[in-house]
Order: C-alpha cells, then structure tokens, then sequence
C-alpha cells in the first residue's frame, strides 16, 4: 500500500511533478502512463527516495517522507526495476539476485520462475536484453518488497521480446503478490497488463482507473486520443434527454454536469460501420490493410474526416459513397469544443 | 556539498607539483647568458625537421594500413591488428638501438653475410625509426575514425554516380580528417620528446643537445634548451587540444572482401613493416645473447628499474584515486586534472633537468631515489588517473541506486560496487605506470643515484663504450615488458580499447 499526497518536484526552477496525488492497493499493478517528459519516471525515482520533493507527502505503510524528512533509499523497502537493468558487471547472475540476501534460497526460487536457473553462474554481459531484465527482476523480487517500481523496463529491448516479457513480468508480479508501479510511454503495454492505468500530462494525473474505464470513458480529449484512435464528432447537447444530435443521428451520452450546448462527440473507429451506398453521407478517401481488420478514412459531407476500423472482408474503393452509422450499444462520451 | 571535497586538496597539491619543474626551469634559464644563438638555430632545424617527417611518414603508412585494417576482410584481421600497433608499446630506442647496431661498415649485417650497407643514423636514421614506432598513432586514431563512419554515406555517394575512391576520397576522408591529425600530432609529440632516438642516431634535436649541455655542466643552458622545447610541445599540444572531432555514434561500416590474391598482396605489403619494427630488433638481441652470452649483466640493473618503477606505481595508485574524484566532482577539480596532465607532456630529459636542479638546491634529495621516483610519478600518473577515470566513468548511477534500493547503505554500496568496479582501473593505471618507468631512459640517466644502473640507462652504457653484444639481456628483458604492456592495452573488454589508450604512450 502507498499513498502519495499532494507530491511536487522541481528540477531546479521547473515544476515537473505538480500537487499529485494518488493511493495504491495492495496486490495492485498501475501503470503510470503518458507522453515523453510527462514526469513518469521522476515520480518513480521520488517515491524510491531517488529524489528530493518540493512538497507532499509519500506515505508508506512503515514509513512516511516528506520534504523536510528525507528517508534514504534503502529503508524504504522498495523494489526497483532500471531501464537499463543495472545489473552489478562485476557479479554473476545468482550473486546478484541474492545480493543482500542471506540465504539463496529466494534467489533460486526466482530464477527457476523465471526460467533463468542456468545462467546462475554467467556474468551479467553474456545475458540477453531479455534474460538481463528478467535477471533484475528476479533480484527485485528476491529481497522481497513491499511496493515494485518498473521504470520502462521493456524500452530497451526488441519489439519481439517485449510482448512475452510483459506478460512474464506481469505474472511474476501476481505471484509475488507485491503491488507494483509500472511506468511505460506504451499505451497497449498499460492498457493489457495494468490493473489500473493513471494517464500523465505535465506532471498532472489526467485520470486514473481501470484499463477499460479509461479507454471507453476518458475524461477528456487528452486521455481519449492517448490511448487510441479517436474520432470527433460536433453536435448538439440536449441536456434535459441526455442525448447529442449529429449528422451520425441521435446518441445517448454519460451525462456531464458541465456540458455546454455544443460539444464534441467521441466515436472510436471499431464503434463505426461503413455499407457501400451511393447516396450516403461519406465518402472514401483511403483505406489501410492491416491485416485482421481494415482502416477507412471517411469523409462526411460536413467535411469531418472519420476513421474507421472494419473486418479485413470489407472492400471498398477511394471515392467510393458509403452509409456510416455508430454501431455501439453503450453510451458515448462527449467533451465541449476547444 | 558545497564545501570543497576533500580530494581537491590533493589534487591542488599534485597541480602544484606539477608546474614546480616549469618555474624550475624559468628560475634556472635565467642564469643563461646564450638565448638563441647558431647552432641554436641548427638544432631547432633538426628538431622541426625531425618532428615534421615522422608526422608525414606516419600518416603515409598508419592511413593505409588503417583503412586497411578497419574496412577490409583479412584472414586472422585481429592478429594482424595486434601485431602492427605493437610498435607502439616499444620504445622507440630499442629499434633506434638496433638498426645502428645492424647497419653500416661495422654493422652486425655486414659481419654476418659481408653485405655492407650505408651507416643508418642522422636525420635519415632518426626519421626511419621514429615513423616505424608512432606510426600506430595515426594507424588507431584514424580507424577509430573510420570505424564509426556509417557505410551508407559512401554508398549514398556511390548511387549518386561516385567511383568508390573519389568516394572515399571525398566523403570519408574530410570526416577523418581530425583522427589522421589527432594521431599525426600524437607522433610528432613523441619525436619531440623523444630522447633515446636522436642520441642513439647521433642527430642533435633538443633532447639530445640538452643532455649534452648537462654532462658539460651547462646545467643554465640545459635549463634554457629545454624552455625553447617545451615551447613547440605547448604549441603541438594546442594544436591537439583543437583537432578534437565530434565522436559520432558508431553505425555498420564498409567491408570489403578480398579474393586470395589481393590478400596476399595486401599481407605481402604489412609484412615488411613488421619485419622492421619488431623483428629485427628482437632477432639482433636474441643473436647477441647467442653469441656473446650474459655478458657483465647483473641482475642488480633489472631489480633497480623494478624497484623504482615499483615505488612509483604504488604512489601513482594511491594519489589517483583522489585525483579522478576529484575531476568527475566540479571544474575546478577538472582544471586541476588538466594541469597535472601538464606532466605528460614535458620530455623526460627536461623533466630530469628540472628534478636535478631541485635536487641541487636541496641537499637531502640530490642523487636519491626518492627523487626519481617523483619524476616518474609526475611524468605518468595521468596515465593512472585516465585509467581510473574510464572505470569510474563506466560506473552507471542507477547501479548505485539499485543496490540502495536492494537495501544497502551508502558505505555497503560503494564497498560493494562501485570500489569493485574501479579497483580494476586503479590496478590496471598501477600497471601502466610501472611498465612505463621500467623502460623510462632520459630521466633515469639524470636523476639515478650514483651506480644505480637500470636496464634501460645499462644499454646507454653499452651504447656509449661501443660493445653493442653486451645489450641482449636487457635489450631483450624491455622487450619482454614492452609485450607485457601491450597485453595489458588488449586486456580491456573489446581491443578497441586500445584505441583509448592511444595517449598513453608519449615518452
């Protein structure tokens, strides 16, 4: 369990990290996500006592730190995963992970969980990127934290290798039964393993939920173009329905007591279906194969350019005029202009 | 941390150690009557004359040999690599030694197979000798370059309608322009401070002229020469300092592929090179001792250059640490470095100069090891300091981080990382320091104590009384240390290193 309160960092003069404030429960994996220069990873290295704070607090269950009261890294008894591994050159594999432990006994229960018991005796510089992360993983886990901090751990390593690893983390994790902090610019990495995704713009928590919460209903435009492919589309709120008309009809919303009268509407492009119709509304200005679905880039007759994802089965020329409905069930989000 | 760290004590103690031979020598030329004067203006000739050709002679073979070496696909390339740097862990004296023992009337070639050659020695003796041991210079410094210029920019200037050479020629060699000039100044550097060379090959550069004014008791005058020499080495020094390029992030580069012919060819054109630079040097000593056996050698002579080189190692390792803290801490401390590095560049001959002057001045030093052991630590402790500095440069932050967060406090943490991690730069920096003093000749002829006879001042006896045969064991044991040296350049983890450790062997 952590509980940030209100946390500020400067570098210098620059505010990077400006009154956050979160809580994580136990068992928990979040995935801290947002754009480069966010202030992702100086959070990260605040809460591991790497840094300084301006303001705030960051509390613990053993522990709380506060500007005045710095506690040092290795009383925090956290965990942390580097980018860039950091592993020790100069130890073997199994001296690592067991670098202040005891007893190995830890130690080999990680790494035969991680399915690295026969590099015990190798030196960090024959490893893999893959086999150096799970390594630092397993050294993580073995002195046994109470919290796990993951600075962009795939980063640094092929696409092909990432995929399967996050999954190997994630269930490491699980196992361990720690919760965990995970930052990563990778909105799919944050959506599919985080059991909660806290989106970051500027040092500010735009939101902070549940993958599917975030991604069907953001809390803004930010967060909804963030963690996919978004469509908006300009209508009309009728407060009293709870309903915005546009050129695609009448769709139910989430009601929002600051809605004006004129407002965006968020479509994704897997809520859209296109039907080849000479007298629809749109027009076809490109379509992409993707392989198991196909993208359009619609054109309506209002001039607003949609995209749309379909199965791969759907062939439709440029130029050609099609129907396009929403073909959702649930309720859209809209967002005032601007 | 706003206090001065602790270790810029030292490092300022170290940088005043360091200038104190500069003010020496300003104090003592004072006394000169003779500024400049004819044969002044003789000897700069031969020093500039030298000091150009060797340059020339150096990038004439260490380019080709480095395009060579970086682009194309030899059997065995590593070895190859190897062998042709080796020149540079030699010094340079031992083949200067050996090629005027081998050649002319009374020459070991013309009393082995009655073949007489012309006498090798003056300007043309010297000039030969000094591109065949600093042209690994240019050789390291310029595939250091090539190797990080990326292929497709020579194959971008190929699509666009270039021959490969005019290619080459126009594209790769403006972007290695600063290495082949960085690794030319290296080599004229060292034929400048150079003093074993010129005064086996009897050419009167400064260094040889300067101790020629010290056995006249000209001490003044010595004082003055080596003012003028200390000069040109500020002026190449700065010139160094400017060629500095901007490193650029290695990419693949060209390979060719050589049929067997073309290799052959190519092989056929190194081999000489070798034959010259480390063969014949070896081979000579190894007939010497063949012939005329053991000699009077002692094993005193060897104890002696161990003994000092011993002392001065283990001062250099200890003062080092220090002084690389001290640099990566703040700019004063990297101010402080560059002054030490100062050291590195003064000629051992002047700095001998300098340290007799000293040691005349106060008694208890005069004539002791002590004394010695100084001026070869001022000469080759940047060679420990850049040592250590790499290591500790190598040292990732978030390493320390990880084992605070693992648990352990700063004490356990830099026990346990970070001084495991330097220690091989402190150690490797001791090795450096001690090899280079075992084979350390002007300084040594200076300041030893009277009788204390290393292997190198031994072979300037032998030199001087004529019986060359008696050289073998000592001629052969620097060879042994100048391997010993080279194996420690290879033993970092790529042998590219070398490349790094190309500043470190300026006599």
């Amino acid at each position: 369990m952590i509980e940030v309160t209100n946390l500020s960092i400067n570098y210098g003069d620059n505010t990077v990290v400006n009154n956050l404030s979160f809580s994580l429960a136990q068992k928990e994996i979040l995935m801290l996500v947002g754009p480069t220069g966010c202030g992702k990873s100086t959070i990260l290295k605040a809460i591991a006592g790497l840094l300084p704070i301006k303001s705030g607090e960051i509390k613990h269950q053993s522990w709380t730190a506060t500007a005045k009261k710095h506690i040092a890294p290795e009383k925090r008894k956290l965990g942390m995963v580097f980018q860039d591994f950091a592993l020790f050159p100069h130890l073997t594999v199994i001296e690592n992970v067991s670098f202040r432990l005891k007893s190995p006994e830890k130690a080999e229960h990680w790494l035969a969980v991680l399915g690295l018991s026969n590099f015990k005796h190798v030196k960090p510089n024959q490893l893999s990127g893959g086999q150096k992360q799970r390594v630092a993983l397993a050294r993580t886990l073995a002195h046994e934290p109470a919290l796990v901090l993951l600075d962009e751990p795939l980063s640094s390593l092929d696409a092909a290798l990432k995929d399967e690893l996050r999954w190997q983390i994630r269930s490491a994790l699980k196992e361990a039964g720690v919760p965990a902090i995970w930052v990563t610019h990778d909105q799919e990495e944050a959506l599919s393993i985080g059991d909660k995704v806290g989106v970051l713009l500027n040092g500010k928590l735009e939101q902070l939920a549940p993958p599917h919460e975030c991604y069907t209903t953001p809390v803004n435009k930010f967060v909804a173009r963030f963690l996919g492919d978004a469509n908006f589309i300009q209508g009309e709120y009728a407060k009293t329905e709870g309903v915005v008309t546009s050129i695609m009809g009448k769709s139910v919303i989430h009601i929002n007591e600051n809605l004006e009268d004129n407002v965006e509407l968020l479509v994704r492009p897997e809520d859209l279906n296109l039907q080849a119709n000479d007298k629809g509304i749109g027009k076809i200005i490109w379509s992409r194969y993707e392989g198991k679905s196909r993208l359009f880039l619609v054109e309506l007759a209002t001039g607003e350019q949609l995209k749309v994802r379909q199965s791969n089965t759907l062939q439709l020329e440029t130029g050609q005029n099609v129907s396009i409905a929403i073909n959702t069930a649930s309720k859209l989000n809209a967002y005032n202009l601007g | 941390m706003k206090p001065w760290p602790k270790s810029y004590i030292v490092a300022l103690i170290v940088a005043a150690l360091a200038l104190f031979p500069v003010g020496v020598l300003f104090s003592l030329a004072s006394d000169s009557s003779q500024v400049f004067d004819a044969y002044n203006l003789e000897v700069l000739v031969n020093t500039l004359l030298l000091m150009t050709i060797t340059a020339l002679g150096a990038i004439l073979i260490g380019v080709p040999l480095a395009v060579i070496l970086t682009y194309v696909q030899l059997p065995w390339k590593k070895f190859w690599l190897v062998l042709l740097a080796a020149p540079l862990a030699m010094p340079s004296y031992l083949g200067a030694f050996t090629f005027y023992a081998t050649f002319g009337y009374s020459g070991e070639l013309n009393a082995f197979t009655g073949i007489e050659t012309p006498p090798f020695d003056g300007l043309f003796g010297a000039s030969v000798i000094m591109i065949f041991y600093t042209y690994p210079f240019v050789l390291l410094s310029t595939r250091a370059a090539l190797s990080s210029l990326d292929a497709s920019q020579v194959y971008a200037a190929r699509t666009l309608g270039m021959s490969l050479l005019t290619s080459l020629w126009r594209i790769a060699l403006p972007r290695i322009f600063n290495g082949i000039a960085a690794g030319a100044l290296l080599a004229s550097l060292y034929a400048l401070s150079d003093f074993g060379t010129p005064a086996f090959m009897g050419l009167d550069t400064f260094t040889r002229v300067i101790y020629v004014e010290y056995n006249a008791f000209g001490l003044s005058q010595a004082a003055m020469l080596s003012l003028q020499l200390l000069v040109i080495v500020a002026l190449v020094l700065y010139l160094e300092a400017q060629v500095k390029g901007s490193q650029e992030p290695p990419g693949k580069h060209l390979v060719f592929w050589p049929n067997k012919k073309q290799q052959l060819l190519i092989i056929s054109g190194m081999f000489p090179i070798v034959l010259f630079a480390l063969v014949l040097p070896l081979a000579v000593f190894s007939i010497w001792l063949w012939r005329d056996g053991l000699g009077n050698f002692e094993l005193s002579y060897a104890w002696n250059s161990a003994q000092a080189s011993l002392l001065a190692a283990m001062a250099a390792m200890i003062i080092a640490l220090p002084l690389a803290h001290a640099s990566l801490k703040g700019k004063a401390g990297k101010l402080m470095e560059r002054i030490i590095f100062v050291g590195f560049g003064i000629p051992g001959i002047v700095m001998g100069t300098a340290l007799v002057y000293i040691g005349l001045q106060l008694p208890f030093l005069y004539q002791t090891l002590g004394l010695l052991v100084l001026a070869y630590l001022l000469r080759f402790l940047p060679l420990a300091i850049g040592s250590i500095r790499t290591a500790t440069e190598n040292l990732d932050t978030s390493m320390v981080n990880a084992a605070r967060l693992l648990g352990a406090s700063p004490q356990e943490a830099f026990r346990r990382v970070t001084l495991p991690l330097t220690m091989r730069g402190v150690i490797a920096g001791g090795a450096l320091v001690f090899l280079e003093a075992m084979r350390e000749l002007p300084a040594t002829l200076l300041l030893g104590p009277t009788g204390y006879e290393t292997l190198a001042t031994y072979l300037w006896r032998v030199y001087e009384a004529g019986y060359f045969g008696l050289a073998a064991i000592p001629g052969l044991l620097l060879i042994f240390i100048s391997a010993l040296g080279l194996l420690l350049m290879l033993t970092g983890e790529r042998f590219n290193d070398i490349e790094f450790n190309k500043e470190t062997q300026i006599k």
